[in-house]
């Protein structure tokens, strides 16, 4: 409190509040509170206040009706004009005054220390509406006030709120740089900010200057990734979009794009790159392995969404490729981090048609899921085959009926269940 | 209009009265005609008070919704906002009174503030220079408001945001008010109970305001035996549940707002025998819900599986009594036939309208979704591989289901597990910021300071334990004819209320050690009542407790307290009041950082 003492008494002193006095001894002080409680418990007997004369009236409320007479303007003013005989309330009854919803000047409160003791009066009596009162009064002074808030957690969290809900951009701002860092929440209170920031390059910079904020270590890495994101999207963005004006890259003129990609989600815009820039080398910003290898995607991820985005564009020799490794032998075989009654899901989410769908129906392990998948899709040769090794003749024969007549499929049937070789089990 | 707010044990229409009274007394100070422009969000509770019909007889010609810009030309004397104490509608009605100038019109201004006046408020206007123009402004206090026979809300859509996330409490404060109001008119609570930080805080703040108001006596019988105050955070596992309740459903699937549904009109088109449907209805149907319905006060607090034999059954006593005209004879018969039929018709209309909700509902609860979604939320309440990543969640997340859902399971499997590992909490955390947006920062940080979710710490797992002292899972719940309140989730017994069951009997002595393991300090106080108020009860009365659920109640914890009052033997009817109706969704969406940026 000691440092700025010259400044904050020259302001003290040239501001209407004339009578501070910032220096009040401790002792002084409580004295002087108790000689104020003394005074004040003999108010109501000489009680000048208007609407105090009414005849006591209790409504349905249980309150006192006076405490609901109107309040035209002028009397706000009088009372307000006439602090000094009037208002000469504890701040305790002022709080009590305030959340009656009766008139009271806080211009009363006029040194710091009052003006803390009412805040923390207000403060005990649970009422926002209350709390936030003194503490706009108090705000005639940021410096000394953010210094007093951030012992008073309460009226901090109020204040925020006010000026969040005021829509003060710059006050909030102001606020958070005077608050010691390791307030609680204060790093991500800042972070926050940048929803109200509109142009994307502003944006960027403001995410930046939050990665030296002490953010828990979690996160912080999301912070990062969340502004490594931001400034790819603004490079991919304005490459992009010179590409697509420029006419000469086919894939632009076959799919327009829809939207921006600015501010979309990691996931949303590594489908975007796997649709538009998927042969991309790791060397480039948009390419999909590159923005895997950044952000440390799991391979899941990655591989359900390269897969919708290839399937979108009927890429169907990706989409077979993605699952294709090679084992030592040099065969290949299908692979997959999800199980194959997704990957089914996702493929058919993406209109493929049968033939592509029933390549991967077929590797679904369990036998019956194999078939409640197929018989969904339409894949009557894996239904048909799935019976004939489960030797289900019985399954067979109802799944005849359901066939064309004369199909390829009821042939198929046909000839197995003629088939000698076949031990059916019912 | 309001009949069915009598019906009840507790009469609350009387409460309902007194708010009307209060409303007619502030229109006749604006004397003349007037125009009220509103604060949209403040028409859906006023409505409950006060139709048109009653404004209208006190001279209100005309009604706008407050926006910025001009007023609309009315030609009244006065113009009232009717508005919540926020700043931004301060800066609205500024401009609203700014252009009336110009004009030179010689329109009176007031402002009536619901539920509190504001001086930042006032101070705001005062900036703006134009609190000079205003000659009323004044306040109404509406904290509860009857929303049925034995339901009160505040609709105070932040009071669990403000009390667990923002530290503010000026939610409690209007609670106690309001507590006091409903002492003021119903008598004296001789007892209260209560459960959590708020709860301790609500019942300090009344115990202090009846002090204050010592000088008068509340000479008023006492309705109410028992206060219960409950902190929603006592119990965070019971909204996020899917409820499976009639109501609870209704809710859940198409949200009910202030005692109303919007429902998708094809099912309700009204198809004349021999006319081919042409023009489908485009517009919501909107329908009240409330016991003034026969048959919804019937069905709304059954387990979905059971309305369907409900609806059936009740369409067959309907057909049976529209066949009884073929036994009417006699000229009396027929009288007395005819004079029947409105309530008939009022019977098979609403017979329709829920056979085809219950058909709009059917179609989403036979889906695959939701009961993939249901058997994830039964193993998790059952306290099955609560401790590992879920693989339904990671689908969920893969196929980008909307995000509050994934945050109704996340959370739901934290709470069961009181916590979860810190491998498991970051791989569910980057999943979700990277499929939907970094910014969900802060909602994540917002969940975890609501304790939704949670890191485990070194203790012990102590759900379970939780779990098996209150009998929250029951095996073989009877969705048809139900023996216990887990009924309303098919098998999980909401926490909350079995709190409120156990309290009425034994007492809450016999759970000690499960109340330690709950958050927040439990208490009980005794408020002394005057000499001769003290209540005869006749032999075998019914007790009447008012539960207050603080940060709000979900439709499915209501229908197990209306399940334990009509018990036989329950020796209890409970009246429920809550900060706000709400449901999972509801509620996880108040907890969001601008929930509107989530990707659908």
């Amino acid at each position: 409190m000691m440092k700025n003492k010259a400044d904050e008494e020259d302001y003290w002193n040239s501001s209407k509040f004339k009578a501070f006095t910032f220096d009040d001894e401790d002792d002084e002080f409580s004295r002087l509170k108790e000689s104020k409680r003394a005074v004040n418990s003999i108010r109501p007997l000489v009680d000048e206040d208007d609407d105090e004369e009414e005849v006591e009236k209790v409504s349905w409320s249980g309150e006192p009706v006076g405490s609901k007479t109107p309040l035209l303007f002028n009397t706000y003013c009088a009372v307000i004009g006439w602090r000094d005989y009037v208002s000469d309330w504890s701040p305790e009854e002022t709080v009590q005054r305030m959340q009656q919803g009766k008139a009271v000047s806080l211009e009363k409160f006029r040194s710091l220390q009052d003006k803390l003791l009412l805040l923390d009066y207000a403060v005990s009596a649970h009422d926002g509406n209350v709390i936030t009162a003194p503490l706009w009064d108090l705000f005639v002074f940021p410096e000394v006030l953010f210094r007093e808030l951030t012992d008073r957690q309460t009226a901090l969290r109020h204040f925020i709120h006010y000026l969040t809900e005021s829509k003060d951009q710059r006050l909030l701002l102001e606020l958070l740089r005077y608050l010691p860092l390791s307030t609680p929440g204060l790093p991500l209170l800042q972070y926050k900010e940048h929803l109200g920031i509109a142009d994307e390059n502003k944006r960027r910079d403001f995410l930046k200057s939050c990665l030296s904020l002490p953010f828990s270590p979690e996160d912080s890495v999301h912070v990062e990734d969340h502004y490594t994101l931001l400034e790819r999207q603004i490079i991919i963005e304005a490459t992009d979009g010179h590409a697509e004006r420029g006419g000469k890259q086919e894939i632009f003129q076959k799919f327009p794009r829809k939207a921006s990609i600015l501010n979309m989600p990691l996931i949303t815009t590594l489908y975007y790159c796997c649709f538009y820039h998927y042969t991309e080398s790791e060397g480039t910003y948009s390419s999909p392995l590159n923005i895997r290898q950044t952000f440390k995607l799991s391979e899941k991820q990655f591989f359900v969404t390269a897969l919708a985005a290839r399937a979108k564009l009927k890429a169907w020799p990706d989409v077979d490729a993605l699952f294709t490794s090679r084992n030592w032998l040099g065969f290949t075989r299908k692979k997959s981090p999800l199980s194959f009654q997704r990957v089914v899901d996702v493929l058919h989410k993406n209109s493929a048609p049968t033939q592509v769908l029933q390549d991967y129906v077929a590797l679904v392990d369990d036998a019956e899921l194999r078939i409640t998948l197929a018989q969904k899709h339409k894949c009557h040769d894996i239904v048909i085959n799935t019976y004939r090794d489960l030797k289900d003749r019985q399954q067979l024969l109802g799944y005849r009926a359901k066939m064309a007549r004369g199909s390829a499929e009821e042939r198929k049937i046909n000839e197995l269940l003629n088939n000698s070789q076949i031990r059916w089990k019912n | 209009m309001a009949a069915h707010l009598s019906y009840g044990r507790v009469n609350l229409n009387i409460l309902r009265e007194a708010a009307r009274k209060e409303l007619r007394e502030f229109l006749d100070k604006c004397a003349g005609s007037k125009a009220i422009v509103w604060d949209e969000y403040l028409t859906g509770p006023f409505g409950l008070i006060a139709q048109y019909s009653l404004l209208k007889e006190h001279e209100v010609e005309k009604m706008f919704t407050l926006k910025s810009g001009r007023l609309p030309s009315a030609d009244v004397k006065n113009i009232i906002f009717f508005v919540r104490p926020r700043l931004e509608l301060m800066d609205i009605i500024a401009e609203n009174v700014f252009s009336e100038d110009k004009m030179h019109s010689p329109r009176d201004f007031h402002i009536l503030f619901v539920p509190r006046r504001s001086m930042l408020c006032e101070q705001r206007l005062k900036e703006q220079g134009v609190l000079a123009s205003f000659i009323n402004i004044d306040e109404y206090i509406l904290d509860l408001i009857p929303y049925d026979g034995d339901l009160l809300s505040m609709e105070y859509e932040s009071a669990f945001r403000e009390c667990y996330l923002e530290n503010d409490q000026t939610s409690l404060y209007h609670t106690a008010k309001g507590l006091m109001t409903l002492q003021a008119l119903y008598g004296t609570i001789p007892q209260i109970y209560g459960k959590g930080e708020c709860a301790r805080h609500v019942a300090n703040m009344m115990l202090r305001m009846k002090r204050e108001f010592a000088g008068s006596q509340n000479q008023i019988l006492p309705v109410f035996d028992t206060l219960l105050l409950l902190d929603r955070n006592v119990d965070l596992l019971t909204p996020l549940a899917t409820q499976l309740t009639y109501e609870g459903l209704i809710d859940e699937i198409y949200g009910i707002t202030n005692g109303y549904v919007k429902l998708p009109p094809e099912k309700f088109a009204q198809k004349k025998q021999g006319e081919a449907s042409k023009d489908l209805p485009t517009e919501p149907k909107k329908l009240q819900l409330n016991s003034a319905e026969e048959l919804y006060a019937e069905i709304r607090d059954k387990n979905f599986n059971a309305v369907g034999a409900a609806l059936s059954k009740k369409a067959k006593i309907i057909s049976a009594a529209f066949e009884e005209r073929h036994n009417a004879k006699t000229v009396g018969e027929i009288k007395q036939f005819v004079s029947q039929l409105p309530h008939m018709q009022a019977a098979r209309s609403s017979l329709a309208n829920h056979t085809s909700i219950a058909e709009l509902i059917k179609d989403i609860t036979t889906s695959e979704a939701f009961f993939d979604n249901l058997t994830v939320e039964q193993e998790f309440m059952t306290g099955v591989d609560t401790d590992k990543v879920n693989t339904y969640i990671e689908d969920c997340v893969a196929q980008k289901d909307p995000l509050i859902k994934i945050l109704r399971l996340v959370s739901m499997q934290s709470v069961c597990n009181n916590g979860l590992k810190q491998k498991v909490l970051d791989y569910y955390k980057r999943e979700i910021l990277q499929t939907y947006g970094y910014e969900h920062i802060l909602t994540l940080n917002n969940l975890e300071k609501a304790g939704l979710l949670k890191l485990q710490s070194s203790s012990r797992n102590n759900y379970p334990t939780i779990r098996k002292t209150l009998k929250l899972w029951m095996e073989d719940a009877n969705e048809q004819n139900p023996n216990d309140i887990s009924y309303v989730y098919s098998g999980y017994a909401p926490l909350s209320v079995r709190l409120t069951q156990v309290l009425a009997r034994p007492g809450w002595r016999s759970i000690e050690e499960v109340l330690k393991m709950l958050p927040g300090p439990h208490f009980e106080e005794r408020q002394q009542l005057p000499a001769g108020l003290h209540k005869k009860r006749q032999q075998g009365e019914n007790r009447t407790t008012l539960v207050f659920f603080l940060g709000g109640v979900s439709y499915a914890e209501i229908a197990a307290l209306r399940f334990l009052s009509q018990m036989e033997d329950s020796g209890m009817e409970y009246i429920i009041a809550t900060t706000k109706l709400l449901n999972g969704t509801t509620w996880i969406k108040s907890l969001m950082d601008r929930p509107e940026s989530q990707s659908s």
